[in-house]
């Protein structure tokens, strides 16, 4: 028998989540949805209408009127936003992929490792995370810019003979966002490879397979869910990104957090940049459902 | 000739000496830093050939059966297959196949995809593989589930795809490691004959590893016994059950009862042993064991008769008690302690539903047995 108490616990630790997800998430969202509805004011808020009930519910009515979607059609009219969009779009996917090919290596090597090394590895992952994200890339500038530690070492060695120009370039973006949010690339992908059977690539190899083809045919098919889990760890964030493409990007770069980092404390545009949020949002949500779609086929899969 | 356990024997080759091994270890030393798995072993495996590696785990089969298959190289010592020398070739070209103990089946393959693998890897024409793995199906009667994914299918179904994976290259041998270990004990029965019937009608020679001491003597030709890295015996179930050439492998496989104790005297016809706690027994089976030398004299509990009352005529007859009774069904043994306190382990078969001489705890008993019925073993 099951005791009247539980049920009401059960559903109690069940809520927890989605209180969270509630006052988390679901209530900025429409707060933001509803500035993005709404036209600049030199006020405070900087936007109008503010809904209350000071004018009673009439006035909270004709307030709501006032909503209009002009926010989303002045998107669509300035090419700057498309084009932010199209390059963060562009950015995340080039350093994504190198964030694969950087993280892949490591990750097999983890999982290949003797058992007892396999924690110290993975905390040499964890580890950087220590260190505040800001300060760390602060120290790229350090390192990539033209009189910086990286220029100096390769002068030194004569590899190179002018300084090159890092700091301030797409390239730059790159290796931040994949210094950045390469653990997000490893952790997953160490995990669908740490629990494969090498019993398997020995059965390859018995069949006739060589082993650069058994890897193929095996190893990464299997570790496809970690690929795909790593990928969209590493994308959905890095979209969105802003403090790196900022620091080391340099004025010229075109990323949409930039350019709603802009509107907001530039321009002081909120309802705009609550547009861009919003948009941003959406053009997440994609990646997002098909991360979980494939999340719930692996689980499918069991194993 | 008499044959021992009275199965007459019409494969073997191992009998004959023109006949040439199909597989030879020679001298094969394998060692994982300090530890020594195999240690100098020589072994020779005759073409269609059933052969089992017994032992217990950390023996050294499993390092054999993988250098036979190429995943380890010896440390020293060769391995012949046909007459060539498998150093350096590597598992993907070697004309051996595995069936592993997992099945190491892949996941995200089917069924059908699973066996086509190795025949895909070989660049077979399409329609060859189709056919062949259509044959394969039918041969492991796994037919209708070719198109399922191996985390749909029962444990037996599993180890049927891995099998029929594993013999769809026709490979010269196949290595079974451990085959039916992850089965229960019915289904294993079962397999043990398919596997028995497979092997005639593919006519491959399988080097099978098991602990299973069953399984051994259920399936192979030949069994070689193995202690720490060290082969013990060579030979069929049945010498190896009747005549074990060593204290190990008596003790190793089946129930026995060891005396130890010294040959006293020593003549054509056998030799009279007085064991260290007072018993003589007689027996004809004294091999080459000398006047004064230390030996064990070794029985089967099945071939012990245990009465109430003291047989009329029996080579070796004494006297003991009742000491425990455990009934089996198809059988009762019978542990009698005699009179120097050794406890003897006696078997007697349930021909009948009810015994006309029935015994119980603690009940004097006589145990008696032939002189030809036990061993003597000088290693």
């Amino acid at each position: 028998m099951k005791h009247p108490l539980s049920a009401i616990t059960n559903r109690l630790v069940i809520l927890v989540p989605y209180l969270w997800l509630l006052f988390f998430f679901l209530i900025p969202f429409f707060i933001v949805f509803k500035i993005s509805l709404s036209t600049t004011a030199i006020a405070m808020p900087p936007y109008t209408p503010t809904l209350g009930l000071a004018d009673g519910f009439s006035g909270l009515l004709s307030q709501i009127g006032e909503f209009s979607f002009d926010n989303y059609l002045w998107l669509t009219q300035d090419a700057l936003y498309f084009n932010a969009y199209v390059s963060s779009v562009i950015i995340a996917g080039i350093s994504t992929f190198l964030a694969l090919l950087v993280g892949y290596p490591i990750a097999y090597g983890m999982a290949r490792a003797p058992a007892t090394i396999r924690p110290t590895l993975l905390m040499l992952v964890i580890l950087p995370f220590w260190t505040s994200f800001l300060i760390r890339v602060y120290a790229w500038i350090g390192i990539l810019k033209p009189e910086g530690l990286l220029n100096q070492l390769l002068l030194a060695t004569g590899v190179i003979d002018q300084p090159l120009v890092i700091l301030n370039t797409h390239s730059a973006i790159f290796i931040g966002i994949v210094y950045s949010y390469l653990p997000f690339m490893i952790l997953p992908l160490y995990s669908a490879l740490e629990k494969m059977d090498y019993s398997l690539i020995e059965a390859a190899q018995d069949l006739g397979c060589p082993p650069a083809s058994a890897f193929w045919k095996i190893t990464f098919p299997l570790s496809l869910p970690g690929v795909i889990a790593g990928c969209l760890l590493v994308f959905i964030p890095a979209v969105g990104e802003f403090v790196i493409p900022d620091l080391l990007g340099g004025s010229q770069t075109l990323m949409i957090g930039k350019t709603l980092w802009n509107e907001f404390f530039a321009n002081r545009d909120w309802p705009v940049s609550s547009a861009v949020a919003v948009i941003l949002l959406l053009l997440l949500v994609v990646p997002i459902m098909f991360f979980q779609q494939a999340q719930a086929r692996a689980q499918e899969q069991g194993r | 000739m008499k044959s021992l356990g009275n199965i007459r024997r019409e494969f073997a080759p191992w009998n004959k000496p023109d006949a040439k091994p199909y597989i030879q270890f020679k001298n094969v030393t394998k060692r994982f830093g300090d530890f020594t798995a195999v240690n100098n072993l020589s072994l020779s495996i005759y073409e269609r050939e059933f052969f089992a590696l017994l032992g217990a785990s950390g023996c050294g089969k499993s390092t054999l059966l993988r250098m036979l298959a190429g995943f380890e190289e010896p440390t020293s010592g060769q391995i012949l297959l046909d007459g060539q020398d498998l150093r350096g070739i590597p598992p993907y070209r070697r004309p051996v196949n595995m069936m592993f103990q997992s099945y190491a089946l892949f996941p995200h393959m089917t069924v059908e995809q699973n066996i086509a693998f190795g025949l895909k890897q070989d660049g077979m024409p399409k329609a060859e593989i189709e056919q062949r793995v259509t044959d394969m199906l039918k041969l492991v009667k796994l037919g209708q589930f070719a198109k399922r994914k191996p985390h749909q299918l029962s444990g037996g179904q599993r180890q049927r795809v891995a099998l029929a994976r594993a013999v769809a290259k026709r490979p010269k041998v196949l290595l079974l490691d451990e085959p039916l270990g992850a089965l229960d004990k019915k289904l294993r029965e079962e397999t043990q004959f398919e596997l028995m019937d497979l092997q005639q009608t593919l006519g491959l020679t399988f080097v099978v590893v098991t602990h299973d001491q069953e399984e051994a003597m259920t399936m192979a030709d030949r069994i070689a016994i193995l202690d720490k890295g060290e082969v013990m015996q060579v030979a069929t179930p049945a010498e190896v059950y009747e005549a074990p050439g060593s204290r190990f492998v008596a003790d190793f496989v089946g129930n026995i009862n060891m005396f130890e104790g010294k040959v006293a005297d020593r003549d054509s016809s056998g030799a009279t042993i007085t064991s260290a706690n007072g018993v003589t027994i007689r027996t004809a089976n004294a091999g080459d064991a000398a006047a004064g030398s230390e030996v064990a004299f070794a029985i089967r509990p099945e071939k012990i008769k245990v009465s109430s009352k003291k047989p009329e005529n029996g080579d070796n007859v004494m006297e003991g008690e009742i000491y425990d009774i455990a009934y089996l069904g198809d059988m009762t043994i019978f542990h009698v302690q005699l009179g120097n306190g050794q406890v003897v382990k006696a078997s007697s078969l349930n021909a009948t539903r009810a015994t006309e001489d029935p015994l119980s705890w603690d009940d004097k008993a006589w145990i008696s047995f032939r002189n030809d019925a036990g061993v003597v073993l000088t290693r």
